[in-house]
């Protein structure tokens, strides 16, 4: 290579350039997205690298990172650029030609960055993570970094247990980003001004003291001699006990993204995506997004309508999805979808709505979402076979509910319906699985009668239960992949053993392996590093796709490398913990009080189910009088939409 | 509704847009049409496709100066408006240099031949000449293409009308090659031309050239001067 001088900031296009003609779909790689935000280096203080560690089709539709995008560079001081995780084949050019890890925005060094932020939404990300920072020359052990080097700091959801990856990390923020990433920003800024005093320790130090982020290398954490967390406990003056998370009130003043990006290169979401609310108080016990990020906090009908037509007018997308936890469950969602569906009648827009909820509603929603298009297909998920399971897990559906539903589903025109659940949830028999069969076969059953047709169809679609941190099911034990994949495998002949209809019912499970590995990852403590570093090292990159996911190496690696804790692979997963055990993340405070999560897995244990508190009283979760937050949900009265159509 | 008019372009991929493919290009311009509210016509049936002709699209890694389409609308708009509405709704990189209302019923026959420019470096301008001379001494020159039905054998060199060594910097390793290729199947590509030069002529490159499609159209007495295919369209 060259050996002229590197600028901070300049692009090294040209010398990726030479590199593009020889791989797989190269224009991944150039950007040039509509939308996207160029900026001039020297004419910003703050500069962030924003990182979806997967791949470009995957990570360009994020709208995590879209939103940070945009809240950033609107800010004059601020800039921010985007990469994604590169492909084997590029990866291996790039060292072979010392290319190192780039922005798709201008191609500038991830290295020349103040800060180098990335969004786990889930943890099968950190692999590609040390990729991009080998690639970037950053050294994977942040202590190791030196003030030329940017700050790392990882969010989404998975940093709500960032303890897997503390060591490659310099900071973690839990919780929503749009606040926090200014603030973060502004400290920064401030330091720097000062002419940077005490570099890159007093930096994170004070980002730690204002409860910004969460600095792990100012934790230390000492273990029993059984490998059980002793304690956690900062070793620095100032740095707070426990960290909180973020939570961002009034949607409506936060109407990001405003211009989603557009990519050139196809990606799996080809639509323009609206959140209509933020959070989840259904409060099923297995689902950590929904207990990680409450209150509810609802974007009202006249924002929703607005920011949908504005996101036409901006992308050309012909699908707008209203996004959310339980989008049937937004208080107006009746009047948002019969108000777009009146305005977009006649043109070539469709609408979505990931529909989740197993009731009538829903079926009356769809309807009119799909009032000139066909009627292909709906997803319901029950989660769990029999009405015992469902109790544990809290998802408050009966059978006949259930059957109702989807009866007036095929009834209404419907020829598919996706059933979604879970394998392995806590407390669950062969006989709760089995029951998914006879469900099933009583939807095609009901079905056909209601319809007056044969051809109607039913896809059950199951993987392994992980059990996540900060939910009541922390404390469980996961299933064994063998003993998952034998139920898999029984319901599977179960389904097909029906002579009357098992042809009408299509089977989808995913093996329980992968399922061990995102727990290990899940539930994993500050020694998992080692296992994570030690797998990269043997050629492990995106985990999240099956054709790279090798379990066998995981499996091996994580034997290897735990022995001398002596614990393993099992004492992350497989292994039930009791109410007096540290768990690693305890110190992270995502609202949620530790004594009600584990009256809600013993309420679990016991089959009682808990209301849901936007429409019932408060049963003390924690997070609403701590976090300083509150429920903010309509209806406004508002029936019409106030935009006429274009 | 139906199609009331024909409207042809030709637009240019350039700069890093030379990486998009063909299918890249088409969802691109499919949002920017439906950004710029032009009156596309779309087909019937449950999943309705706005009425756009692509022609002989330009390989992915190659810039173009010329690549064509057609699109139908269901009323008349000034073609100039037209242009210039979809540019503002494309990104950079990709854009619509020229429009006529289509008048002449063969458009594709007016694209009969390319003329393409490859760029080469870190190669001398002797060995370049060498090769070129050794493939147009040739009657047939078989090369391989690897496609998704897997490899694909075929002749290179009958499509090859016209070939020569244009500006060359020899003190810089640099030379241009400009390539008249007839249109055809199967189509006869430069990254083609380029394993023709290799099988026939040993030349051998170490980096990959920059290749350009400068014009599309009907052959003339000088196949290195391609008439207008809007022509007709013209008149």
């Amino acid at each position: 290579m060259s050996t002229k001088e590197k600028i901070l900031g300049e692009s090294i296009f040209a010398d990726l350039e030479k590199l593009l003609p020889f791989v797989n779909k190269p224009v991944q790689y150039v950007g040039g997205e509509l939308n996207a935000i160029k900026k001039d280096w020297n004419q910003t203080q703050v500069r962030w690298c924003l990182m979806y560690p997967d791949a470009y089709e995957v990570g360009l539709p994020n709208q995590g990172v879209q939103i940070l995008y945009e809240v950033l560079n609107e800010r004059a001081d601020f800039l921010a650029e985007r990469t994604y995780a590169v492909w084997p084949d590029l990866e291996k050019l790039m060292r072979e030609n010392q290319v190192e890890q780039f922005t798709v925005d201008q191609h500038r060094r991830v290295s020349d960055f103040d800060f180098f932020g990335i969004s786990f939404a889930t943890e099968l990300g950190y692999t590609n993570m040390l990729t991009a920072l080998d690639l970037a020359n950053i050294p994977f052990d942040a202590n190791k970094r030196t003030d030329n080097h940017p700050i790392v700091v990882a969010g989404g959801h998975a940093a709500f247990n960032p303890e897997p990856i503390a060591k490659f990390i310099d900071a973690a923020v839990l919780g929503d980003g749009e606040e926090v990433i200014l603030a973060i920003s502004e400290v920064a800024k401030e330091h720097k001004q000062e002419g940077s005093p005490g570099g890159r320790d007093e930096l994170l130090r004070r980002l730690a003291v204002s409860g910004n982020v969460y600095v792990p290398k100012f934790y230390d954490v000492e273990y029993f001699s059984d490998g059980k967390i002793k304690k956690v406990t900062p070793n620095k003056p100032g740095i707070p006990y426990r960290v909180s998370k973020h939570t961002l009130m009034d949607l409506d003043s936060w109407p990001y993204p405003k211009a989603p990006l557009v990519p050139v290169a196809e990606t799996v979401h080809e639509r323009a995506s609206v959140e209509i609310f933020r959070g989840c108080t259904r409060g099923c016990r297995f689902c950590q997004a929904g207990m990680i990020t409450r209150p509810v906090r609802e974007r009202s009908i006249t924002t929703v309508a607005q920011v949908v037509d504005n996101m036409i007018k901006k992308t050309g997308f012909d699908e707008v999805g209203l996004l959310s936890l339980s989008s049937a469950d937004h208080s107006e969602i009746a009047e948002i979808t019969k108000g777009l569906a009146d305005r977009y009648e006649g043109s070539s827009t469709s609408l979505s709505l990931p529909s989740t909820r197993v009731d009538a509603f829903n079926i009356d929603l769809a309807n009119e979402l799909s009032r000139n298009g066909r009627r292909s297909g709906l997803t319901f998920a029950p989660e769990g076979g029999s009405e015992r399971i469902r109790k544990v897990i809290n998802k408050m559906v009966t059978e006949e509910d259930l059957i109702r539903t989807v009866t007036t589903a095929y009834a209404n025109g419907w020829r598919q319906v996706k059933l979604y659940f879970m394998c392995g949830l806590p407390t669950e028999t062969d006989e709760d699985v089995l029951q998914i069969a006879r469900m099933a076969a009583e939807v095609i059953r009901e079905g056909r009668k209601a319809s007056g047709r044969k051809d109607i169809r039913t896809t059950v679609s199951i993987g392994g239960f992980v059990p996540k941190p900060h939910t009541p099911f922390q404390w469980a034990a996961q299933l064994s992949w063998q003993e998952t994949d034998r139920r898999l495998l029984n319901l599977k002949d179960e389904i097909k053993q029906n002579k009357e209809v098992g042809k009408s019912i299509g089977y989808r499970y995913h093996d329980g392996r992968p399922g061990i590995i995102e727990g290990l990852l899940s539930r994993g403590d500050r020694r998992v590093a080692e296992v994570i570093e030690a797998v990269w090292q043997r050629g492990q990159r995106f985990d999240g796709w099956h054709e790279h996911f090798s379990f066998n190496l995981w499996n091996e690696v994580a034997d290897e490398i735990l022995k001398k804790y002596q614990i393993d692979l099992d004492w992350f997963t497989t292994r039930e913990r009791n109410f007096e055990e540290v768990l690693p993340w305890d110190h992270l405070d995502s609202g949620l009080d530790r004594g009600w999560l584990w009256q809600d897995w013993q309420d679990a244990i016991n089959g009682a189910e808990v209301e849901d508190c936007r429409w019932t009283a408060c049963y003390d979760c924690g997070v609403c009088p701590s976090m300083g937050t509150d429920i903010q949900i309509g209806p406004s009265g508002v029936k019409t939409l106030p935009l006429t159509v274009v | 509704m139906p199609v009331v008019q024909k409207i042809r372009m030709r637009y240019e991929k350039l700069g890093r847009m030379k990486f998009s493919s063909h299918r890249d290009f088409q969802r691109a311009l499919e949002r920017a049409i439906r950004r710029s509210k032009i009156p596309i016509a779309y087909s019937a049936g449950f999943s309705p496709h706005p009425k756009i002709s692509y022609a002989n699209a330009a390989p992915t890694g190659c810039a173009s100066l010329a690549e064509y389409i057609e699109i139908g609308l269901t009323e008349p708009v000034d073609p100039e408006l037209v242009k210039n509405l979809i540019n503002e709704a494309l990104g950079d990189g990709l854009s619509i240099k020229d429009a006529v209302v289509a008048r002449n019923k063969d458009f594709i026959d007016q694209l009969e031949a390319s003329l393409w420019q490859i760029e080469l470096t870190a190669v001398s301008e002797s060995k370049v000449r060498e090769a070129v001379k050794k493939l147009l001494e040739t009657q047939e020159v078989v090369v391989e293409r690897l496609t998704k039905q897997g490899i694909r054998k075929f002749d290179a060199r009958g499509a090859i009308l016209a070939l020569r060594v244009n500006a060359a910097e020899p003190s810089r390793g640099y030379a241009i090659i400009e390539v008249v290729v007839r249109s055809g199947n199967p189509t006869v590509r430069p990254d083609d031309v380029l394993s023709a030069l290799k099988s026939a002529g040993g030349l051998a490159l170490t980096v990959p050239p920059m290749v350009t499609r400068r014009a599309q159209g009907k052959l003339t007495e000088d196949p290195f001067q391609l008439l207008d295919p809007f022509a007709l369209d013209r008149e």
